[in-house]
């Protein structure tokens, strides 16, 4: 039988502390070269979130949005190629009547429930007309209630695309049942 | 005037010790958790801000998070089950903290301060079995744990108590028996007189006579057998904060706080107690009641204030440091199993221990027969 050192626990122990110790030391003098101007990055190599971002890619599927045309109207002509596509049934469209006799029509009522969304782009791919696209940015959409997580026409046109870093431009909207 | 001023030295005494342990107690959860995002490349608690006007907010390096915390503690609902031991569920909390507080007394932070033909002994009370009091305190802990499991009325809390009880008792003996290895070094069970009996020199004058060069194998046996009293990883088989079910299932608010609160303290007490025994307390290496001396006759003496302060703070940091690294174990190390433990206490610990004494005895004897 030969002797194996790792049996004897105290030896094993040690080179865990050194490791654990050496991360420490090492974290610990580039957080204080950071703190006296000395260092640009910290020990840490987390993101503080709602302060700081990671660059999203600019293929991300994020928030929907509706595009408008140059007088400000929905690009959308309510043909219901999205809502036909969507596996997860949470587009709901009520067409209406157009004033410009060369548009069809317009969606009276456009919703997103983001709640069953699964994200996957077909209605994007669908569209048409380029009206839906998916590039905000934002992620960060939680609600109280069922009915917050439905965003109305209105919300998704006030969306901006987001910028070339992928960073959002527009603010994240506050569901109805959420007073910030 | 004589009587006012001996009871504000005790109570200065007392006040110094009872500050510094509650402190430094509280101070720990800040420290954990910062210390434990360094090591593990993170940055840690930083969100807890007082603002103030003008100002903005500050935040501090996240030191606000203590006492954020304490608040969420006291705003917290003060539950109790229905069928528990209304007496000893509100009792077994008191009694963790309580014994984790008073342990500390025996623990000299200095030498005797000489001022105004007065003698201070810089301890909080003296006591000749320091050491067997502080023994005490440390064993009598347990008591609350394993009230709070009996009390709790739920069967699990009363397995984790039992837990505690068992890990508790196979750590305590191994403490103890390590520990006789020191007292027949230095002969005493003063704390103060083993204190100062590391002051004295070893191998030429080079090396001071600290417990942790005298009693090697008794600190690496002692210090693990403290880590297990303190129940915190790697042997927190009584709680197991993330997945097994503790004696403290059943508390909530600041009740529970102060079961989280005794295991700081604990690891306070035995830091300190590690550093009276094995990292020679006060003492400053070659400084002694006159100044430095160093081996090769080199001195340079200091006023007595000085060197009082100089071993006040040398206490102070020698406690800092053994905490530092009884942090960096309980963020290194896994749980062990329960089994592990055991068989680690009796098996491992009080063997050793026990041989220590033995062998102590042994060079004991070859020594004054020289």
């Amino acid at each position: 039988m030969t002797l194996d050192l790792r049996r004897f626990y105290l030896l094993e122990v040690f080179s865990g502390l050194a490791l654990t110790a050496a991360h420490f030391f090492r974290n610990m003098g580039r957080h204080v070269a950071f703190a006296v101007g000395a260092s640009r990055t910290g020990g840490a190599v987390t993101i503080q979130y709602p302060e700081e971002r990671r660059p999203y890619s600019p293929r991300l599927r994020s928030l929907h949005r509706l595009v408008r045309r140059e007088d400000g109207s929905p690009r959308c002509v309510a043909c219901m190629m999205c809502e036909t596509v969507c596996p997860a049934h949470c587009i709901y469209i009520i067409a209406d009547e157009h004033p410009n006799p060369e548009i069809e029509k317009v969606p009276r009522r456009f919703d997103i429930d983001l709640g069953k969304c699964v994200f996957c782009g077909y209605c994007v791919e669908a569209c048409p007309e380029d009206a839906i696209r998916m590039d905000t940015g934002i992620l960060e959409f939680s609600s109280y209630s069922r009915g917050g997580m439905i965003y109305s026409k209105e919300m998704l046109l006030s969306l901006e695309a987001a910028g070339a870093d992928g960073r959002p431009r527009s603010p994240i909207p506050v569901p109805a049942d959420r007073k910030a | 005037m004589s009587v006012v001023a001996d009871l504000g030295i005790a109570f200065g005494r007392v006040a110094f010790v009872m500050l510094f342990v509650l402190n430094l107690g509280g101070l720990l959860t800040w420290v954990e958790r910062k210390q434990s995002a360094i090591m593990q490349d993170r940055i840690g608690a930083n969100r807890a801000a007082i603002t103030i006007p003008l100002l903005g907010p500050i935040t501090l390096l996240g030191l606000f998070h203590p006492l954020a915390d304490a608040i969420k503690m006291l705003a917290k609902e003060d539950f109790r089950p229905a069928r528990a031991d209304r007496f000893l569920f509100g009792f077994a909390p008191f009694v963790s903290v309580f014994f984790a507080l008073v342990a500390f007394a025996s623990i000299p932070f200095g030498d005797t301060l000489r001022v105004a033909g007065r003698e201070i002994p810089l301890q909080a009370v003296t006591l000749n079995v320091g050491i067997l009091y502080l023994f005490a305190m440390l064993s009598l802990g347990v008591y609350g744990v394993m009230m709070a499991g009996w009390s709790s009325a739920n069967n699990f809390a009363l397995l984790g108590g039992q837990r505690a009880a068992a890990l508790m008792i196979s750590a305590e003996i191994a403490i103890g028996a390590s520990i006789m290895g020191v007292i027949m070094i230095y002969g005493s069970l003063n704390m103060q007189d083993i204190v100062r009996g590391q002051g004295r020199s070893f191998l030429g004058g080079w090396l001071p006579a600290w417990g942790i060069v005298t009693q090697p194998l008794a600190f690496v046996l002692f210090l693990t057998a403290g880590i297990a009293a303190t129940k915190r990883i790697p042997f927190d088989t009584p709680e197991g904060e993330s997945e097994i079910i503790g004696y403290f299932v059943e508390y909530s608010g600041m009740k529970f706080g102060m079961f989280a609160m005794a295991d700081f303290l604990e690891t306070v007490v035995i830091a300190g107690m590690t550093t009276s025994l094995f990292l020679g307390g006060w003492q400053v290496p070659y400084l002694g009641p006159e100044g430095f001396h160093l081996p090769w006759g080199w001195a340079w003496s200091l006023p007595h204030l000085v060197i009082v302060l100089l071993q006040v703070g040398a206490f102070v940091v020698k406690v800092c440091g053994m905490i530092f690294f009884m942090m960096l174990i309980r963020w290194t190390l896994p749980r062990f199993r329960y089994d592990q433990a055991m068989r680690l206490g009796w098996l491992g610990l009080f063997p050793l221990s026990i041989a220590n004494i033995v062998l102590t005895g042994f060079l004991l004897l070859l020594w004054d027969a020289r």
